[in-house]
């Protein structure tokens, strides 16, 4: 396993987002979180790349203990993650976006601008090449000169790729990917997420929408009420009474409460 | 040549800056020049956290009050050499940025602007009320104008208005390494979102703290000048008012642009010295000018101006793809 998370417990005050959650996520494979809205799939995420502390419970990394590690230690070490909202600059442009993703693995300081060294004008141009291959990768070269408030949804989401691919990372954590995307776009996202763990890259996500879940995904882990309910392959998942009872059979109800 | 070409702006200016006293034998002019070529340095430091780093300090009139009185107490009471003087004072400022940040910095956004706010009126009130040492209200007479270097000497307005502008030039190209580089880049992904800029590896504390210190050592630097030039402190330059003065030049010439402290910080002190006579109304001008800014133009002169060069240069392009090609492009949202 490449993560593997034991007895993790994240609450706010008196609510348990997520509540004593034993995941597993294999190298080299798409794993998807489901479950309904407020299920806690976010906070897992949010969790796991060192953005919230836990409450409770270890997370491993390549069975290195990471889970008292802070969100930019956790990047460096090769772990990338993308927001439900995109939170890109939308007054730059794609490229400027995309080119800091890869400012983790520079050394360059304050005194390498003031003295204009060579390490900083070599790394400026790692990053940039960087930034060219990711965008290449992820089918936006043609749009790198354009602002991000020009650009379509789907190239948002394409572009918040890129900039978690631009860290150099083992693994990408992708909430709600194609969320806000309509649905012929979305075979283009399917395929670029499988594109990137041919590329050997382990792929996590989050995402409601079950058809492309069922397609893509070689292991499921289904959240009900910040519990791990269910977790198997889509067939597992599909055929799961529980799953059915707590999240596809009430599928009406929670779409009501969105 | 294309250094030349892509500086040209920051060179004409140079050029007239140098120029400038073959102009006029107006002593006045030139001291207002001066001056506001020594709060221009002191606004590049609020830029740099405020406006690229995206954290708004209020705290800069204290710290430029920290350089100034350093360097007023080590020459005048302490009789310490000028220029050791000089950089003792830039790097007390710095140090107290340092620590002041360091907690400052736990907070952010309005919290962080209010808490330095507080940092800023703490400033005063010791200068205020610490009557030995700072000389409180009565202030503290008598600074010497910088000692000789070599067989340049300071005691002209010309002489003094060369020098606040060698450090001038020195920090406005300083700026623009930073800002250029990927150093700069970094604290725009702050400014952005601070949580991306943490996903995607960036040690923000440590890059916050880094701009910072660097923004008070700037208020540092150009309160050490403003003391030897004016040559006479007074509690007032560390009052809450002189940080917004500065914000006020800051958000005139385009917070987060590299020529809007040069822009608005002269434009703003040449004119209200022109409007002197009007004295407190001449806010009735500068209050509707401010919001009528912020509204439309919310990075200022300099930015309004990049904005429309844009613009022009989208149309061009435009205009060249319809021209050239018959690929259509899918538009935006
Ligand atoms: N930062 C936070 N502070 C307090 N409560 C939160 C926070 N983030 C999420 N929650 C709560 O935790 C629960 C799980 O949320 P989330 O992980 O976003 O669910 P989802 O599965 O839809 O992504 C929700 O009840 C939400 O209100
Ligand atoms: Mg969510």
């Amino acid at each position: 396993m490449l993560i593997e998370t034991t007895g993790l417990t994240k609450a706010f005050g008196g609510l348990t987002a997520v509540d004593d959650v034993d995941v597993g996520i294999e190298e080299g494979k798409i794993t998807a979180i489901i479950g309904p809205n407020g299920a806690g799939k976010s906070t897992l995420f949010n969790v796991i790349s060192g953005f919230h502390s836990s409450t409770n419970g270890k997370i491993t990394f390549n069975g290195e203990d990471i889970t008292k590690k802070k969100a930019f230690n956790i990047a460096k070490l090769g772990i990338a993650r993308t927001f439900q909202t995109t939170n890109l600059f939308e007054q730059a442009t794609v490229m400027d976006n995309v080119v800091i993703g890869h400012r983790l693995r520079t050394k360059s300081g304050v005194f390498d601008a003031l003295l204009q060294t060579p390490r900083l004008k070599r790394e400026e141009r790692a990053c940039r090449e960087k930034a060219e291959e990711v965008l290449t990768f992820v089918g936006l070269q043609k749009e790198s000169d354009r602002l991000v408030s020009d650009i379509s949804q789907e190239a948002k989401k394409r572009a918040a790729f890129a900039v978690a691919l631009a860290t150099d990372p083992k693994i990408v954590f992708l909430d709600e990917p194609a969320a806000g995307v309509n649905p012929e776009e979305t075979g283009g996202l399917v395929a670029l997420m499988r594109k990137m763990v041919n590329n050997g890259l382990t792929v996590c996500l989050i995402e409601h929408k079950m058809q492309m879940i069922m397609e893509l995904a070689d292991h499921i882990v289904v959240l009900n009420q910040g519990k791990k309910i269910a977790e198997g392959t889509p067939e597992e998942i599909q055929n799961n009474d529980t799953v059915i009872q707590a999240y596809l059979g009430g599928g009406e109800e929670a779409a009501d409460a969105h | 040549m294309s250094m030349i070409k892509r500086n040209r702006i920051a060179l004409i200016f140079l050029l007239v800056a140098l120029m400038a006293p073959l102009f006029t034998d107006n002593q006045y002019y030139l001291y207002i020049v001066t001056l506001s070529f020594i709060w221009t340095i002191a606004v590049y430091g609020m830029n740099l956290i405020g406006g690229y780093t995206g954290q708004l300090s209020l705290a800069h009139a204290g710290f430029f009050a920290i350089g100034a009185y350093s360097l007023g107490l080590l020459t005048v009471d302490a009789n310490v050499p000028y220029w050791f003087a000089f950089v003792l004072a830039c790097l007390i400022t710095t140090v107290v940025g340092f620590f002041v940040g360091l907690i400052a910095l736990r907070t952010k956004e309005h919290f962080f602007a209010i808490y330095t706010l507080c940092v800023g009126y703490i400033i005063y009130l010791v200068i205020y009320q610490w009557d030995e040492l700072t000389g409180g209200v009565r202030g503290l007479i008598g600074v010497p104008p910088p000692s000789p270097i070599g067989p340049i000497s300071f005691e002209s307005a010309e002489s003094n208005y060369y020098l606040v502008l060698a450090f001038l030039v020195l920090v406005f190209v300083f700026m623009k390494f930073l800002t250029e580089s990927l150093i700069g880049r970094t604290y725009v992904a702050i400014r952005n979102s601070e949580e991306l800029a943490q996903t995607i590896g960036i040690n923000t504390m440590r890059q916050k703290l880094v701009s910072f210190v660097i923004s008070t050592f700037l208020a540092g630097l150009a309160g050490a000048l403003y003391a030897s030039f004016v040559r006479f402190l007074g509690p007032e330059i560390s009052y809450t008012m002189t940080t917004f003065d500065m914000l006020t030049y800051l958000i005139v010439g385009g917070i987060g642009t590299l020529y809007g402290p040069l822009v608005g910080t002269f434009l703003i002190v040449t004119i209200t010295q022109s409007l002197q006579f009007m004295e407190e109304y001449r806010m009735l001008i500068f209050g509707p000018l401010l919001v009528f800014l912020v509204i439309f133009y919310p990075r200022g002169i300099v930015g309004g101006i990049q904005m429309w060069k844009a613009k022009r240069q989208f149309k061009k392009r435009q205009k060249m793809k319809r021209t050239s090609s018959t690929s259509t492009h899918e538009g935006g949202d």
